[in-house]
């Protein structure tokens, strides 16, 4: 990282951290939500940005984290940072076999995406016959108040869930850009960019590509037990859901690829996009369902075709940095 | 239970698999001509069932004779869709192709959604309670047509490809298309060519299933996660793998449903997608690699 993508990142978070001061609650949850899906991005993109394995079965961490660390909350009363170990734990468990299954078998490319497909969707479709975790009727968290904070149970105003967010954002991008420049990170990009030639290398392929689905699912567990503690209820249909999936890697996708800031910047041109439409169809009068979502995908389709790598690769050129 | 309950739900999810069967073999001729994978597959289906409701609705014309004009407009439309946007992509990586895909996905989704709204559609015949009876086995005669409309689609494909000038050059073209470019062919014109076909194909299913199941535009995402489990499980490329694989998923569906619990059986096609891809990647019929 250079210096001035290193000024960028400390503006970047400085702001961040003032923004509760004059931010509304509508302007906070759109912030919350940005950087949720900003950590998730940063997540997946470990696997798919650094190591070249894409993954579109990322909403399984998302659902089994979240579910994990809110059975425990809801059956036992116990809080999330109990919480966070199974998640992790469970999460981990299931990312090393998927990637065991699939690196020991040379399943690659469109097979392994659509690998990670079929687990997401037969957990959702399991998950709808757990009757214990509410089955596809969902299960609910109890709401406490939210003007104190409860830092045990994790409970609190929009601002400490902003805070929460904003750390683990902040974090998985420190971690991030570590990883990118030690030895790990560099033996993913030779894998990225040519398997057979790193392999040559005397690379151990198999067993760095299994370190990155590792840190990728065990990253995205987080997001889970966020999502549940956030938003309080939990249903297959939903978190399980490859839209989910999709949602979670258009960030990187359309922010820039293997890059540190793309993720963020994607998050943030999404869900202000979506959020934008939203209220410009509102102010026209044309709240027909799927209109929002045919706009949306327009947009997607002009950024894919004319932004190939991405808006921050585009940028940082723009503004004369590096990635 | 009964061996005839069994034997009749096992015929109804055979005769309903080919039918799956022509769905999925439009996205592996995609796949292994154009070597992009159609993540729009299943959405262009529920485009084609609702173009079944309209003409039918609108002229009384019977699903059957409507799959003569929405073929062939499917087919213009596949052969626009390959020539304007997804040719350009050709060269792209995986990911990059991916997203192309699910752009027109959700745009497809959400303008069913827009124009049709959530409401179930669906054809009504006369034929479609009428049955034939062989002993104490039903075949319902909706599914004997669907079946039968399947087959013969599937047949006019495979004669295509092997018999034809036409066929011959997109088969070059999928085998080495730097050889087929040398030797003359225009490449991009035959894949585009082929997504008409593949297109075609997902036309005539989706007229064939409107007369088993009601259509609504969440139905896409789910039959594109369907002609995928098909495909992989049958062999991607492989043009009889995708019948058979449609065949045993419609089979395997309908006992799920029947032996455990209907919401469940989709969890079977996708355990059943598990153990292909770990056991032989390459799928039934697939050739390896």
């Amino acid at each position: 990282m250079t210096r001035t993508a290193l000024v960028l990142g400390v503006l970047l978070l400085a702001f961040l951290l003032a923004l509760p001061a004059f931010a509304g609650s509508y302007l906070l949850s759109v912030a919350t939500l940005i950087l949720f899906f900003a950590y998730a991005g940063q997540a997946w993109n470990v696997m798919m940005g650094f190591a070249g394995q894409l993954s579109l079965g990322h909403s399984l961490y998302v659902g089994v984290g979240a579910y994990a660390a809110g059975a425990l909350f809801f059956h036992y009363g116990v809080g999330p940072w109990a919480g966070i170990w199974l998640a992790v734990a469970l999460c981990v468990a299931l990312g090393a076999v998927i990637g065991f299954l699939a690196f020991r078998f040379g399943i690659s490319g469109v097979y392994f995406a659509l690998l990670t497909i079929a687990f997401a969707e037969f957990t959702r479709i399991g998950f709808d016959h757990i009757a214990w975790l509410g089955g596809p009727g969902g299960m609910f968290l109890k709401v406490a108040q939210r003007d104190t904070i409860d830092l045990a149970s994790f409970r609190g105003p929009p601002e400490m869930y902003y805070y929460a967010m904003l750390a683990l954002a902040a974090a998985a991008f420190a971690f991030c850009a570590w990883l990118l420049r030690s030895r790990a990170g560099y033996y993913w990009q030779a894998i990225r960019e040519d398997e057979e030639a790193a392999q040559a290398l005397g690379i151990n392929t198999f067993r760095w590509k299994m370190l990155a689905v590792i840190i990728s699912s065990a990253m995205t567990a987080l997001a889970g037990v966020f999502f549940a503690f956030y938003y309080n209820n939990l249903f297959p249909e939903q978190i399980f859901h490859i839209s989910r999936s999709i949602e979670i890697i258009l960030g990187p996708i359309i922010g820039g690829l293997g890059t540190l800031f793309g993720p963020i910047l994607g998050a943030a041109v999404l869900t202000i996009l979506a959020d934008g439409i939203t209220e410009i169809l509102a102010a026209l009068g044309w709240e027909i369902p799927g209109v929002k979502q045919v706009f949306y995908g327009l947009v997607l389709l002009l950024v894919i075709m004319f932004l190939p790598h991405g808006i921050w690769p585009a940028l940082a050129r723009r503004i004369g940095l590096g990635r | 239970m009964s061996w005839e309950l069994v034997v009749n739900v096992l015929v109804a999810g055979v005769l309903t698999g080919m039918v799956y069967g022509l769905m999925a073999l439009g996205l592996s001729v995609i796949f292994g001509v154009v070597r992009v994978v159609n993540f729009a597959h299943g959405e262009m289906m529920t485009i084609a069932m609702y173009a079944a409701v309209i003409v039918f609705a609108a002229l009384k014309l019977d699903p059957f004779l409507a799959v003569l004009p929405v073929a062939a407009a499917f087919f213009v439309f596949g052969y626009v869709l390959q020539a304007g946007l997804i040719n350009p992509f050709i060269t792209r990586p995986e990911h990059s192709q991916f997203m192309l895909l699910v752009a027109v996905a959700i745009i497809m989704v959400n303008a069913l959604l827009m124009i049709f709204g959530p409401d179930a559609r669906n054809v009504q015949t006369d034929y479609q309670l009428e049955s034939w009876a062989l002993g104490p086995i039903l075949f319902d005669k909706a599914r004997v047509f669907a079946a039968s409309a399947a087959v013969a689609a599937a047949a006019a494909l495979f004669a295509f490809f092997r018999f034809t000038l036409t066929g011959k050059a997109i088969r070059a073209c999928a085998d080495n298309w730097l050889g087929a470019k040398v030797v003359g062919l225009d490449v991009k014109r035959y894949y585009a060519l082929t997504f008409g076909l593949g297109a075609a194909c997902v036309a005539v299913a989706g007229c064939a299933m409107v007369l088993l199941v009601d259509v609504t535009p969440v139905l896409g995402p789910a039959y594109t996660l369907l002609a995928f489990v098909i495909v992989i499980v049958g062999g991607l490329g492989s043009m009889g793998g995708a019948l058979l694989g449609g065949v045993l998923i419609g089979a395997s569906e309908a006992l799920a449903g029947l032996f455990i619990q209907p919401s469940a059986k989709s969890m079977f096609s996708f355990a059943l997608l598990i153990l292909v891809l770990l056991l032989r990647p390459q799928g039934l019929l697939g050739k390896r690699q």
